[in-house]
């Protein structure tokens, strides 16, 4: 009596499958010309930064990383964090992984900042969209390599749609928190002069909600980063290939240099980009910092369940 | 009673008619009731209900109920009432910032009710203007594109809407603070550039929600004060919220006070101290000092003696022997305020054979304004030995303030209450 008993069953699996199924029989052409455009886009850029010489690409991110957070010597490491990753023997790897990164997030941004502007203006969508957001970012990330898999074929063209699935729900999240979040003082004082509501978004909702948008960017692009990985046992080379080959060898060594790669260029695009995100703010709203800094912390707390989960 | 608001018994006031000129803004039976289903609220058998047994009968929350104001063009017109009373509700309802539940509004004899979106953003756009509380600039925006704001949605050209964002801002005193974000400036800054935002698109109305209540005493007032210089320059139809009876009394051409999301009362500032409607309105008034209340053309007077400027030093003399007097104010032709003289420089000039009286002869005392309220007429009253002079915007000498009427205008006032 304790057990749940056997004749109640509803078996979902079975329609899942069943789904997928017409899916890949009726859109597969579908799936095969997005293969195949994302393909194109993904060697193109991964060429782009292959093409730049290795020693042009550590002055540049040093200077970048320089220019945007203020100081020399944060230049000077994320410089020799690159080099580092040179050194190791990971240099085509890593701008392999970089390509994903930076396409996966390319599409995450355009597909997610509408969804959380929609989400902003209309609670029905919000509604319908939070549990989804919810799911997505608790299902276990593997799981997405299976439809991944299935629509795509092996390849970083999967991985990276594996990627975008993975790591869109924070820039929805926050463009969301962000609009929602501007005062509504602004939005009634610009309505007054007779704004619009392409007018309110353009003037006043996306400029004031640009810091949380910035920090949903950021931790969009982080979580794109450590997919990457996981994406690799859909065939994606790359730094995460690397790592797999090295778990299943027990080659500690190599796993060692692989994974700490990954970390550094982690740590390059978090820092280079929070301090983009923060330079922009400052130049923006002098003196204010305080408040930004509080929807911030209260956007990060939104953003990521995962990490209180 | 004289002073019957206009709004009791609405229902039964005549329709509006549109085509009226010389009407700025004509509400007409506005209703707004919060909560669902809010039209049942104005079935027979709820609409004449107290707002809490409403509240608890239907769940919804009356915050207008049948106001019906005309307010006239080039009038300075203040919606008194504590918060909840309403006020904020209805000046929003002017621009359907908020949705009327029921009822007719025409503002410039435009039916703003029956227009559609784009209409209503073209009206906004164009024919009024508002200035908020909590100032609704934009922190991003420079104080020139803040105050150009308005022209921009609008469309007018950059060149053009820049133009008369600088006049706007030269007319708030906001010269040479174009290019600073509103984040750097002080609170009675910001609500300058909310007022030359409003301005900048020479709107027929101006709105004002409890635009000075965030700032500090002497800004308020100061600001308060700039704002009748305005209203006087450009003669818009202004329409202003307020909690705070000194300010309404000070401003107003007109105050309608609101309770419960009802005009109680609307009439003249004096009328409004001298014949409180109700316990209400009677409660508010006995808060507010008379000294703050009444002002200098309150209690002066007839100047005694009158010396003209063409009239000789020997004139003078004689006629101040005449009325045993040892000092005069002197005016020229237009009566307009030269000074004092004494019965010392008469007799000075009457040595020096002079045949008329200079103004650079006199003893110069400040003259004060007719608005000037008793409270700040103290220290000027007390520390000279003749009465203040009290002059208008011409210059001219419009009576005298003596010591004595001040303390007969407080007296009394504290007699009555």
């Amino acid at each position: 009596m304790r057990d749940f008993p056997d004749w109640i069953r509803f078996p979902v699996a079975d329609r899942v499958d069943h789904a997928m199924r017409w899916v890949l029989n009726n859109l597969g052409w579908f799936f095969d010309w997005v293969g195949d455009v994302g393909l194109g886009i993904l060697i193109s850029v991964e060429r782009a930064l292959l093409f730049v010489p290795w020693w042009v690409a550590v002055i540049g991110v040093g200077v970048l990383a320089w220019r945007v957070m203020g100081s020399k010597r944060s230049g000077i490491a994320m410089a020799v964090l690159l080099f580092m990753v040179g050194a190791f023997g990971y240099w085509t790897h890593a701008m392999n992984t970089l390509s994903v990164v930076i396409v996966a997030v390319a599409f995450s941004i355009t597909l997610g900042i509408p969804l959380g502007i929609l989400m902003a203006w209309n609670n029905t969508v919000r509604n319908l969209l939070t549990p989804i957001l919810d799911a997505m970012q608790t299902m276990p990330s593997f799981v997405y390599l299976i439809p991944a898999l299935m629509l795509f074929g092996l390849g970083r063209v999967p991985a990276t749609f594996a990627t975008v699935i993975y790591a869109i729900p924070p820039v929805i999240r926050l463009t969301n928190v962000g609009i929602r979040e501007v005062p509504s003082a602004v939005i009634e004082a610009s309505t007054a002069f007779g704004a619009g509501r392409w007018n309110l978004l353009f003037d006043v909702q996306l400029p004031l909600a640009r810091p949380s948008i910035m920090v949903g960017v950021n931790q969009t692009t982080m979580m794109a980063l450590a997919m990457v990985v996981i994406g690799s046992m859909i065939g994606n080379r790359g730094l995460g290939m690397e790592v797999l080959l090295a778990i299943n060898r027990v080659n500690i060594g190599q796993g060692f240099e692989a994974g700490i790669s990954i970390v550094f260029l982690a740590i390059i695009i978090d820092r280079v980009t929070t301090a983009f995100a923060k330079a922009k703010k400052v130049e923006a709203s002098t003196g204010e910092d305080t408040e930004t800094e509080e929807i911030e912390e209260e956007a990060e707390e939104e953003g990521s369940p995962k990490a209180s989960a | 009673m004289s002073n019957q608001s206009e709004s009791i018994g609405g229902a039964q006031a005549a329709p509006p008619s549109a085509a009226d000129s010389g009407i700025a803004v004509r509400a007409h039976g506005i209703w707004k009731v919060f909560g669902r289903n809010p039209e049942r609220v104005l079935e027979p058998k709820y609409r004449d209900l107290p707002k809490k047994e409403l509240q608890r009968r239907t769940g919804c929350v009356v915050a207008l109920r049948d106001v019906n104001l005309e307010v006239k063009a080039g009038e300075l017109f203040v919606l008194m009432g504590l918060s909840g009373s309403g006020k904020s509700t209805m000046i929003r309802t002017l621009l359907r910032l908020v949705e009327p539940t029921s009822g007719t509004l025409h503002v410039d004899g435009k039916d703003v009710g029956a227009m559609s979106h784009k209409e209503l953003l073209e009206f906004r756009r164009n024919l009024v203007s508002m200035v908020f509380q909590s100032y609704g600039l934009l922190p991003h925006y420079t104080v020139l594109e803040n105050a150009a704001y308005g022209l921009r949605l609008r469309g007018d050209e950059k060149g053009e809407r820049e133009a008369r964002a600088i006049e706007a801002l030269k007319m708030v005193g906001l010269a040479g603070w174009e290019s600073y974000y509103p984040t750097s400036l002080s609170g009675g800054m910001q609500q300058r550039v909310g007022l030359a935002r409003a301005l900048a698109k020479n709107p027929d109305i101006l709105l004002m929600d409890e635009p000075f209540s965030g700032l500090d005493p002497l800004i308020r007032r100061q600001m308060q004060d700039e704002l009748v210089d305005i209203q006087e320059d450009i003669g818009k139809t202004i329409i202003f919220v307020t909690h705070d009876l000194p300010e309404a009394l000070k401003l107003g051409d007109r105050i309608a006070i609101m309770r419960d999301g009802q005009v109680i009362q609307v009439a003249e500032p004096e009328e409004i101290l001298s014949n409180p409607f109700d316990e209400y309105v009677r409660a508010f008034t006995r808060d507010a000092s008379p000294a703050r209340v009444f002002t200098a053309s309150t209690v002066m007077e007839e100047p005694e003696m009158l010396l003209y400027r063409w009239q000789g030093p020997l004139t003078a003399r004689t006629e101040m022997e005449h009325n045993k007097r040892e000092w005069s104010f002197v005016v020229d032709r237009k009566r307009v305020y030269l000074g004092v003289a004494t019965r010392d420089v008469i007799e000075r000039l009457a040595k020096e054979k002079r045949t008329t009286v200079e103004k650079d002869d006199l003893q110069y005392l400040e003259p004060v304004k007719p608005d000037v309220i008793i409270e700040d007429l103290f220290g000027l009253v007390s520390s000279g030995s003749y009465p203040l002079p009290v002059t208008d915007d011409q210059g001219r000498l419009l009576g005298v303030v003596r010591p004595r009427a001040i303390l007969n205008a407080l007296s009394t006032e504290e007699d009555d209450a």
